[in-house]
């Protein structure tokens, strides 16, 4: 059973169809990546998915584990990360000025329930509550392995920490699945190694399937076990990352075409 | 090197001779049609401005060296007082040595000191609620005296034809301000950025167009006179002992102002605020309902501001729509700025600081705006923070295991 499934999805701006009609399984525990080249649709697919954009058509259709399957398309972002989805992004989009640890514990805000009376009075429920969230964010930290940067100013971390942190927050926010966006990206060939290595963790210990948009071949091809490939806003291939690699369809794509044949 | 430096200065100080030669030098006399030319100012305004711009280039060049404009001295200062204020003894004899100066400030000074301190209370109140929403919510808002009029205008109005007496009024001028404040919110939520500021800034205007040219109900620009001030029952209080009253009520309103924001900033719905400040797009994917969070900034920072307008025109006993320009939101916008975007310290701080010295500096009132301008300018480029920039909390975590230590650290 998909715990996301995509059917037809079409995106419009204006006269632009920046994506048609593409179609989408993600199985539970399962690591998909969705590939192609620069201006493919890829991110505005993804925005589509985590309600960002409404999409023009298709249905995004969600199940979560242990619960009924529902239609999600059009729904807002904050609901869609209630509903158990969650994201990074292409260009890193941390809350800069916060610690570590508060940016984690913001993925928490949606598991919450405290209000203004609650911060105010401070009783015992929202002590209580605070009290977890500090716990559940420090917990997430180590098993990221963020805990020496608790206290840091988000800005202040490398790069790859930086990205590392992202998925920590989105996590946070207990989702059945994750959405990376070029997680990867920047990233020098170690840390790539130990991000592979961490998403395979996550999926092991979290019980979380994995969509990733991602340029790095590499950890693509060590990482999924289903490749989606999207050029001009099309799905061109699917398969598994052996049958992809052959495709010449997606070598044309990458390649381009020669004037000549 | 240096020689370049005195050359810059120079080309810039004769910059400035040639600028200020018509307002500083030439002085014509219509009625008597003579020329007087004041040599010597243009003496002044050379050396002037030679030696500020020296300074200004040094003090830029060591900012863009990343060298932090410290002298050993200030430093040694802030260290000794950061290990002072850090001993809790001295940190609760501090508080209590500060409260009774607050308590014994009304009997040892002038009915004129008191009065100014009322208005620089009531723009802490101001300050801090706009904290809420700029400093916090990152929701660039110009009109937000519209707010504090309708709490004063709610009181002198109720007063007026109902007869609400003033310890009703502050809680209904409160929640009238939060009511317009949810309205309001309604329609900029989509907004952002300059657009958010230009529909802000239009409502802070329309309200005070509107009670000024609304006259069957608000009396139009000749305001409403005759206010009652608060009166405590059966007691008759003279004008002093009612500013006294006025200064206590104020003092209050203020301590319990810092007390809820200082415990909102700490809260999940402060985090989740300062969240939408930091980016917005971010927030939402990470499941935080910015169109609540937007309501719950307006709708809290407008009860601080129709509070403190009941006290105004109680204070005041008169009010008219001049009282509520944007220019006074403004202020409350310099004060937010100057203090340190979501720094409650900073705010309370600048608030004294920027009502207070225009009183004490009458005598400089024509260069009050010029001093006013520069200062803002130097601020931004030297301390971009603001004077006590914001501080994010700190947390220790003994063991993995073990529950979260709180630390304070603001």
């Amino acid at each position: 059973m998909g715990v996301l499934e995509v059917k037809d999805l079409t995106m419009d701006f204006g006269g632009l169809r920046a994506v048609d009609h593409v179609s989408l399984e993600v199985n539970d525990g399962e690591i998909v990546a969705l590939i192609g080249p620069n201006g493919a649709g890829k991110t505005t697919f993804f925005n589509c998915v985590t309600g960002v954009y409404n999409p023009t058509e298709g249905q995004v259709q969600i199940t979560a584990p242990g619960k009924a399957s529902e239609e999600i398309q059009g729904t807002q972002p904050h609901k869609v990360t209630e509903k158990g989805l969650a994201r990074t992004f292409q260009n890193i989009r941390l809350f800069q000025n916060m610690t570590v640890l508060e940016n984690v514990m913001i993925g928490r805000h949606s598991r919450l329930k405290s209000g203004i009376a609650g911060a105010v009075f401070r009783g015992k429920k929202t002590r209580a509550e605070e009290q977890q969230v500090l716990f559940d964010s420090y917990e997430i930290l180590k098993k990221i392995g963020l805990t020496r940067w608790v206290n840091e100013q988000a800005k202040n971390l490398p790069y790859g920490e930086q990205r590392r942190l992202e998925i920590a927050r989105a996590l946070a926010t207990e989702p059945f699945l994750l959405l990376l966006d070029e997680p990867a990206a920047g990233m020098n060939p170690q840390e790539t190694h130990s991000l592979v290595d961490l998403i395979l963790r996550l999926r092991e210990m979290e019980k979380i399937s994995v969509l990733l948009i991602e340029h790095d071949m590499s950890l693509v091809m060590s990482l999924s076990e289903k490749i989606y490939v999207m050029d001009y806003g099309k799905q061109i291939a699917v398969g598994t990352p052996a049958e992809v690699k052959k495709d010449p369809i997606v070598i044309k794509a990458y390649l381009g075409e020669d004037i000549d044949a | 090197m240096l020689k370049e430096k005195l050359k810059k200065s120079l080309f810039v100080a004769l910059w400035f001779a040639v600028l200020t030669f018509p307002i500083m030098v030439i002085r014509v006399n219509t009625i008597e049609k003579t020329v007087v030319w004041r040599w010597g100012n243009l003496f002044m305004v050379l050396i002037g401005s030679y030696v500020i711009s020296f300074i200004w280039n040094y003090a830029i060049e060591r900012r863009e060296r990343g060298e932090k404009t410290s002298i050993a001295f200030i430093e040694n200062i802030k260290l000794k007082t950061r290990t002072i204020s850090q001993n809790v003894k001295i940190r609760k004899g501090g508080l209590a040595a500060l409260l009774l100066i607050v308590v014994l400030f009304p009997f040892l000074t002038s009915f004129y000191q008191m009065s100014i301190m009322n208005t620089a209370l009531m723009y802490v109140m101001l300050g801090l609620g706009l904290n809420i929403v700029i400093g916090l919510g990152g929701i660039l808002h110009l009109g937000y005296i519209a707010f504090f009029l309708v709490g004063s205008y709610s009181y002198a109005l109720l007063n007026q034809h109902f007869g609400l007496n003033f310890w009703l009024a502050l809680p209904i001028g409160g929640l009238l301000a939060c009511i317009l404040g949810i309205l309001i919110a309604v329609p900029v939520l989509r907004l952002r950025g300059d657009y958010l500021a230009i529909v802000t800034l239009a409502f802070g205007e329309i309200t005070r167009i509107v009670a000024e040219n609304w006259s069957s109900l608000t009396g139009g620009p000749s305001g409403i006179r005759s206010i009652p001030r608060p009166k405590l029952p059966g007691i008759d209080l003279s004008l002093i002992d009612t500013a006294k009253l006025v200064y206590f009520i104020m003092v209050v309103l203020a301590a319990l102002t810092i007390f809820i924001t200082l415990r909102l900033k700490d809260s999940r719905i402060g985090r989740a605020l300062i969240a939408m400040r930091e980016d917005e797009i971010a927030c939402r994917s990470m499941g935080i309902n910015t169109t609540k969070m937007k309501v719950i900034a307006f709708a809290l920072g407008s009860v601080f501001a129709g509070v403190a307008g009941v006290v105004f025109a109680a204070n005041t006993t008169f009010i008219n729509p001049a009282s509520f320009t944007i220019w006074e939101s403004i202020i409350v916008l310099c004060i937010v700025v100057l203090g340190g975007m979501g720094s409650i310290p900073g705010v309370v701080f600048a608030a004294l600081v920027l009502k207070l010295l225009p009183e004490y500096l009458r005598a400089f009132t024509d260069y009050r705006m010029l001093v006013f301008g520069a200062v803002l300018i130097v601020m931004m480029i030297f301390k971009p923070g603001g004077l006590i920039p914001e501080k994010m909390k700190h947390y220790s975590f003994t063991d993995a295991d073990a529950a979260a230590m709180k630390e304070e650290d603001e």
